[in-house]
């Protein structure tokens, strides 16, 4: 059968695996621009250019400018690479996993399964034994998340599903419903929590990247990794499960256990975002829809390409969000929220055929 | 080989299929052919694995129910009755799909031949979402030929399960679908289609299993399948099976007859 075999570069008729390889490269160099931009962007005076300036010239940093960058900025930057692209990749593979571009850790309640497993880490962690707490650190907060995520997705999959297997509609209407139970739970620890666990939960709630840390990116860092490593191996599951359960199960894949690893690896990544950054709402959406309107929906090119847009776009947005009205600062989910809430109005639309484009 | 012995099907309390026994052979198209809600997808899913069934089934001397998903997949190809995508995939998208793992360097040459083959030639970079209905049904065939495009493999029969294939096709694309799978067959793959209509079976079939209400009243050939009692026994209507003059295809006509004469 040589006639079957390929030349080396010659696409296929319909592949658009060229331009979404390119489409690849160009968004490394846009992650890699948002970033020096964050890098270089703050309310304090400090200018990456100065600075490297006197690295080159052999003088040492001011400490000012060394806090700044070193303890402030880069740390910001690498939080917002980290939840950037995990929110736009968990988007993205919860989407394949549900057959539905409208599906999103928010709205399957994986979200706020993790806000409610943060909240009471936050809240209540102050209850936990002496040396529970000690041990975990400041892994306390995202594994609590993990957990809070995991758990609400195990609760829908378990009302979802039956005989192995999900009915999407079910798991979509039960995650509204849950979404509003872990809603509800997690208003009622806000009751409970003193004046200074309010102002951190009210900032902590709206999604901000502000109290970025070290310590931070430490704790959100396995979680993410694993989730961010593992998820390319979905990408064939994913693409056959966009034909159906029945028919992806008839060209090889292990459905059942896609399913399981896919939704494990979302509450991870979602889990550890949102433990260390708050709900940033819509980037799990936005991404992946720009990304099927450029480059199809393939998933074995759609997940990496989630990832690299989805953690340029939020460094922008984090840079409009405490350039906007500095010095003080917006919270960057309102920022998500302000451009991400009418483009998802405009699916609806584009779906409902409303809006031709 | 494919031997189904016993099979029972049940949605919750309700039983479909009590009892059915099916065989196919390589080198054959066996139609499954009955009436609305007799059961006959209800046995193509309990054939290819996808629904829990009593009894036993097995593919090529292997029981299907212990093989892994990736073990049937490499020895037959499922095309549903019908498939919505989630995405805007194009028709290339689409049939790439089917290509199973180790196979990524021929998939150029092999998804140009299977659009050819279905006639989708020049549709590679159209969505499918965009397509008609019997666009889109060839465009399903053409991902099914490729995740199973050599009918023997390692010496072994690969199979082709379609579930009603041409039920929206116009009859020249019948005919070419029909081909496809004659072809399959004779080149040593097994078929199994799920059929409505009789003369086209008549026409491709070697073998015929009539399903009714769970069970199958009768399989065997053609000619002994297409018999008037059997027929309005199992259809519940008059019918009077005629024989073509030309290779004694079978036609039912209803008030009007229809003849189709060519073959292969
Ligand atoms: N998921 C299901 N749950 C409950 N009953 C079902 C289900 N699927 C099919 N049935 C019932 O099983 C019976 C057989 O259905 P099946 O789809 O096998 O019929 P069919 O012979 O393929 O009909 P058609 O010619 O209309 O395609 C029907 O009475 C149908 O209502
Ligand atoms: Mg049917």
């Amino acid at each position: 059968m040589a006639d079957l075999v390929v030349h080396a570069g010659l696409q296929a008729p319909g592949s658009r695996a060229n331009g979404a390889r390119l489409l690849t490269l160009l968004l490394l160099v846009a992650l890699v621009g948002a970033s020096l931009m964050s890098l270089a962007i703050g309310a304090s005076g400090t200018s990456l250019w100065r600075a490297f300036n006197d690295l080159v010239s052999g003088q040492s940093l001011s400490l000012r400018d060394q806090v700044v960058l070193w303890d402030i900025r880069v740390p910001r930057t690498v939080l917002g690479v980290l939840v950037g692209a995990s929110l736009a990749m968990s988007g993205a593979v919860l989407q394949g996993l549900f057959r539905n571009p409208l599906a999103d850790p928010g709205i399957v309640g994986v979200s706020s399964g993790a806000g409610l497993g943060a909240i009471s880490a936050i809240v209540l962690g102050s209850f936990l034994p002496a040396v529970l707490a000690e041990r975990l650190g400041y892994y306390l907060v995202p594994v609590a998340a993990f957990l809070g995520g995991w758990a609400s997705t195990l609760v829908l999959y378990g009302i979802s599903t039956r005989k192995g297997r999900t009915s999407v509609g079910t798991m979509l209407l039960a995650g509204i419903a849950l979404g509003a139970l872990t809603g509800a739970l997690s208003g009622i620890m806000v009751y409970v929590a003193d004046d200074q666990q309010l102002r951190d939960l009210t900032f902590w709630g709206m999604g901000s990247l502000a109290g970025a840390t070290w310590t931070k990116v430490i704790a959100a860092t396995p979680l993410i990794m694993v989730a961010m490593l593992g998820t390319p191996f979905l990408a064939r599951a994913l693409n056959g499960l966009s034909l159906g359960e029945a028919s992806a199960a008839h060209i090889g894949i292990p459905v059942q256990r896609m399913k399981r690893l896919a939704i494990l690896a979302v509450a991870a990544a979602t889990g550890a975002s949102v433990a260390v950054s708050g709900g940033i709402g819509f980037v799990g959406i936005v991404v992946p829809h720009l990304l099927r309107l450029m480059v199809g929906p393939d998933h074995r090119y759609l997940l990496i390409n989630s990832g690299l847009l989805g953690a340029a776009l939020l460094l922008i947005a984090d840079v409009i969000s405490r350039t906007i009205i500095a010095p003080a600062e917006l919270p960057i989910g309102i920022v998500t929220a302000t451009l991400g809430g009418p483009f998802f109005l405009w699916i609806l639309l584009r779906q409902r055929g409303l809006v031709d484009m | 080989m494919l031997d189904a012995k016993d099979i029972t099907v049940s949605y919750g309390a309700r039983a479909i299929l009590h009892g059915v026994a099916f065989t196919a052979k390589p080198r054959q198209i066996t139609a499954i052919v009955g009436p609305n809600g007799s059961g006959k997808t209800t046995l193509l899913r309990a054939l290819t694995g996808e629904c829990r069934f009593g009894g036993r089934i097995t593919l090529n001397g292997t029981d299907i129910s212990r093989a892994k998903p990736w073990e049937l997949s490499s020895v037959r190809g499922v095309l549903p009755q019908a498939i919505a995508l989630a995405f805007p995939f194009n028709v290339a998208e689409v049939v790439r799909i089917g290509l199973q793992r180790g196979l990524e360097a021929q998939e150029r040459g092999l998804i140009s031949r299977a659009l050819e083959r279905v006639g989708l030639t020049g549709f590679a970079d159209r969505l499918y979402q965009d397509l008609s209905g019997g666009e889109q049904q060839r465009v399903q065939l053409a991902r099914v030929l490729v995740q199973v495009w050599h009918p023997v493999r390692d010496g072994q029969p690969r199979w082709l399960f379609l579930d009603e294939p041409v039920s929206s096709l116009d009859i020249g694309h019948q005919l070419q679908v029909m081909n496809i799978a004659r072809d399959y067959a004779d080149q040593g793959g097994g078929v199994v289609a799920v059929m409505h209509d009789l003369n086209l079976t008549a026409m491709f079939a070697d073998q015929i299993a009539l399903i009714s209400k769970g069970r199958c009243l009768k399989q065997g050939t053609p000619e002994a399948v297409m018999q008037n009692a059997l027929l309005g026994d199992a259809y519940h209507c008059n019918l009077r099976v005629n024989t073509a003059p030309v290779q004694g295809a079978y036609l039912l006509p209803h008030t009007a007859s229809l003849t189709v004469e060519e073959r292969g």
